[in-house]
């Protein structure tokens, strides 16, 4: 599904990306772990042509990412923080959207799903961050592509859309797509992630599951486990 | 491309900004025209303010469209959509639309006043030509400074200095020069500097139909052969043409191997 | 005294009494010269319609009305004058000259007209010609209703169409030159009044004088020549109603003054010139209610100008309304109407109550840099001629209309 060789990225004198190598060809989901500045935004943004590598190729279903945009068609993407034209409508923003993509979309439901209904006609710039990012969920979700990315989802929900949320990812499982996700809530990602793959500084520290990783680690618990790595590594 | 395009009229079209541009064109032909009952002469008053304002406005409604929209260009830039279909069609968008309130601000009392049974209708065509040249050139050029600098505060004031080189200083440089070589064969190259910059040239195109008595009268043979000419017309489009083909080939160059 | 009104009578009779020659092809008078020949003084000269080879038709001393018919050509064959005069009285009406031969030594003419008096020169058409009426010498005629037309050249090869030379009381009216040297020229004459003329171009000036005092020109159009008129070394000329347009060039100019005075121009129309009026030494010129629309340089004083004043003009739209070199002098400009005045009128007298200062800085730098012109109407150049304004260096700070008239003046 996504193969990843050798891929270097800077930004000035920091390097971002430096030689990271990744396959990924299973369904399921796929924590993208890391501490902060390892790299986790501009690895996703990498694969959807947002950022430019300096080195390396990037495949997604058997097609090159560099100077092709026709791939983005089979991924459905979650920003980390729901920039929108803050003088749109909801519903207009949807809209918009669909007539981009031109293909059909289960908006209606996942609106039903998030409870956003008393929002459609209010502009973007009035409304909180927790319903920004459920439109935000809605917008990535309508389209029913076989590779879902997530960056950062849980941020500003509230517990009951946290809920809704987990179920949706769930659900999409279940149909047979990939979906990768980046997470600073340990539990959200242990409870959903089939593998972890951990990036420190650049580079791919940790590949497998989650039980794998507690025991490499010796920690019998998730959230130390990875604390065990950041600790070992900065000491 | 044309969704795009439609999509920046659209979130245009919901700007304040851009009715107050084409009120304020509209009001200044109606001003012009009707309180002053005299139409050479407001062609005269309209090309100093085209040729002052219309860079301007070009230069800070680039800018800032560029860094306003910039949510809606990462909201994009996930879609499957050319990188190239996205910049160009947002360029286009903030162009055309300044160049429509242009055209109909002052067209409509323009053809109001009838224009079309008067001799100025050339001039006031020519006007307008170089007012839709310099609209596309500078929003062009906004969009390469805003392209080229995240930081919004840095891009608007080096948007606003490029604007003040070729409308104010570039002429102050010229004209020193002129007057300190004046000993030497300068008009080869007065040419020159007066069709490199957009604003002087755009200028003297207005001024070939209205002062153009004055023009050939003062200078020597290859002002008249230039300027005289309808081949020196066609090679000042031609720059006027290569002055938005060229920023805009650099918008597609940069916006393709930016990161956002 | 019964004798002489005998004779005044017998005076009155003789037209009638004159005879009348026919020439054409079946007539028994075949060429215009042998018309002449036998014909007495006093008789008239009937040419029918046809074409008429010839050239050096000479009429001394004899009184003769010449009148063609429906236009008959005479052909000169480009060898030299066509009709060449000397005598009192001569009428010549309804003819068509044309191939006039070119020399550089000698002025082949038309007509030339040499030391005559009351001559008349009526509704002839004349083409290809080198000069079209040569008058020398001459007192007394008119030059009225002809039509002169040349394919111009070069100067040196061309000549004028109306070339009067040391003559006197002329009257030139209602004529149409076209493509000549001069459209018309007057050299040492006096007392000529030219009028309602169109002069086209023409080479060099539509119409020209010099070092002749007390002519006048009214009424004519003078469009698209070298320069319109050029006025030079001349005393007390008359210059009204007429329209100067087009003069177009680095050294056009709608009307060229140089060493004159005690003129007057008087509603006269300067539109669309490279320079509407050069004036080089004028003393005692009046312009006083002339319009100046759209031109390069409305005035373009060079100096020597003394007692020249401005007074109750229309400055319209001039790229430059005035240039000035040299001191102020007596000159002045006052109670003109200004386009480029942007004062106010808070009493109400329609009198502006800023004073107006025509001179700009940047015709000051164009006359220094002539390229400079490129940056017309920038805003640099605004900013500088702002500046100038408040503070005058370079241009004269005593040049300024104290009236400047808030609405064009209607004459």
């Amino acid at each position: 599904m996504v193969s990843i060789k050798n891929l270097h990225k800077k930004f000035g004198a920091l390097v971002v990306l430096n030689g990271l190598d990744l396959e990924i060809n299973q369904k399921g989901i796929i924590a993208i772990l890391g501490p902060n500045g390892s790299g986790k935004t501009t690895l996703i943004k990498s694969l959807l042509g947002m950022v430019v590598p300096a080195k390396g190729d990037i495949e997604i279903a058997g097609e090159k990412v560099k100077d092709h945009w026709n791939y983005r068609k089979d991924i459905d993407y979650l920003p980390q923080i729901a920039h929108f034209p803050g003088n749109l409508k909801v519903n207009e923003l949807i809209r918009m959207i669909k007539d981009l993509r031109g293909k059909d979309a289960r908006d209606k439901e996942l609106i039903e799903f998030f409870k956003l209904e008393p929002f459609l006609d209010k502009k973007l710039n009035n409304l909180s961050g927790g319903s920004k990012q459920k439109v935000n969920l809605v917008l990535c979700f309508m389209f029913d592509s076989p590779l879902i990315i997530l960056d950062e989802p849980t941020s500003g929900l509230d517990p009951v859309s946290l809920l809704r949320l987990r179920d949706l990812i769930q659900q999409e499982k279940a149909k047979g797509k990939t979906i990768l996700i980046t997470s600073h809530i340990m539990s959200f990602v242990e409870e959903v992630a089939d593998r972890i793959v951990f990036l420190l500084e650049g580079k791919i520290y940790f590949n497998g599951t989650v039980s794998e990783l507690k025991t490499s680690t010796g920690q019998p618990d998730f959230e130390h486990a990875i604390a065990n790595i950041l600790t070992e590594n900065n000491a | 491309m044309l969704k795009i395009l439609k999509y920046s009229f659209f979130d245009l079209s919901r700007s304040l900004w851009s009715y107050v541009y084409f009120l304020f064109y509209l009001l200044l032909g109606i001003i012009l025209l009707f309180l002053n009952n005299d139409l050479s002469n407001a062609v005269i008053t309209l090309m100093n303010v085209i040729i002052i304002l219309v860079p301007l406005i070009g230069t800070i409604f680039g800018v800032m469209y560029y860094y306003d929209s910039r949510e809606f260009t990462e909201l994009l830039l996930a879609q499957p959509i050319k990188r190239r279909t996205i910049f160009i069609g947002q360029y286009l968008g903030v162009a055309i639309s300044l160049a429509l309130s242009l055209i109909l601000g002052l067209g409509i009392p323009f053809v109001a006043y009838g224009l079309f049974e008067s001799a100025a209708i050339w001039n006031f065509f020519s006007l307008l030509v170089s007012g839709v040249f310099l609209t596309f050139i500078f929003t062009a050029l906004a969009f390469n400074i805003a392209l080229s600098h995240e930081n919004k505060i840095k891009g608007f004031g080096l948007a606003i200095l490029l604007w003040l080189f070729l409308a104010v200083v570039y002429d102050g440089i010229f004209l020193l020069i002129l007057v300190y070589f004046q000993d030497y064969p300068l008009d080869k190259f007065a040419l020159i500097a007066s069709v490199l910059n957009p604003i002087d040239l755009s200028r003297i195109l207005v001024l070939l139909k209205l002062d153009i008595s004055a023009l050939l009268g003062y200078t020597g043979a290859v002002f008249k052969l230039f300027f005289g000419t309808s081949q020196g017309v066609i090679i000042s489009f031609g720059v006027l043409a290569l002055w938005v083909v060229l920023p805009v080939y650099r918008i597609i160059r940069v916006s393709a191997k930016k990161d956002f | 005294m019964k004798y002489f009104i005998s004779i005044i009578f017998l005076l009155n009779l003789l037209p009638t009494l004159a005879g009348e020659i026919r020439v054409c092809s079946p007539c028994e008078v075949k060429t215009v010269k042998q018309a002449i020949e036998i014909a007495q003084s006093g008789d008239t000269i009937i040419i029918e319609k046809g074409v008429y080879e010839e050239f050096n038709i000479n009429i001394i001393n004899k009184t003769l009305h010449i009148k063609g018919v429906d236009y008959p050509v005479i052909d000169a064959g480009m060898n030299g004058t066509a009709f060449g005069i000397k005598a009192n009285g001569v009428t010549i009406e309804g003819l068509k000259i044309i191939n006039i031969g070119r020399s550089y030594t000698k002025d082949f003419a038309a007509i030339l007209l040499n030391g005559s008096e009351n001559f008349t020169i009526k509704n002839n058409i004349l083409e290809n010609v080198f000069f079209g009426f040569l008058i020398e010498k001459s007192v007394k005629g008119v030059i009225e209703g002809n039509r002169i037309k040349s394919e111009g050249g070069e100067e040196a090869n061309s000549g004028n169409g109306i070339h009067l030379w040391s003559s006197s009381e002329i009257i030139v009216r209602n004529n149409h030159v076209q493509g000549m040297r001069d459209g018309i020229y007057i050299e040492f004459g006096k007392n000529c009044e030219i009028l309602n003329n169109l002069s086209e171009k023409n080479i060099r000036y539509g119409l020209h004088f010099m070092f002749s005092d007390r002519n006048s020109y009214i009424g004519n159009t003078f469009e698209d020549n070298g320069a319109g008129v050029a006025v030079m070394f001349s005393k007390f000329i008359e210059m009204k109603k007429n329209l100067f347009r087009k003069s177009w060039g680095s050294a056009s100019y709608g009307l060229l003054l140089k060493e004159i005075s005690d003129a007057t121009l008087e509603h006269n129309i300067f539109e669309d010139n490279t320079i509407a009026v050069n004036a080089d030494g004028t003393t005692r010129v009046l312009f006083i209610e002339n319009d100046f629309k759209n031109n390069g340089y409305a005035i373009k004083v060079h100096g020597g100008a003394y007692s020249t004043s401005f007074t109750r003009n229309n400055f319209l739209y001039n790229s430059f309304d005035v240039a000035y070199s040299g001191r102020l002098n007596d000159n002045s400009f006052t109670g003109n109407y200004w386009s480029d005045y942007t004062g106010y009128d808070l009493n109400k007298d329609k009198i502006g109550d800023v004073p107006f200062r025509p001179v700009k800085l940047f015709s000051y730098l164009v006359n220094k840099t002539p390229e400079a012109i490129v940056l017309l109407r920038s805003i640099f150049i605004d900013l500088v001629d702002f500046s100038e304004k408040v503070s005058p260096i370079f241009t004269p700070a005593e040049l300024i209309d104290h009236e400047p008239q808030m609405n064009r003046i209607k004459w």
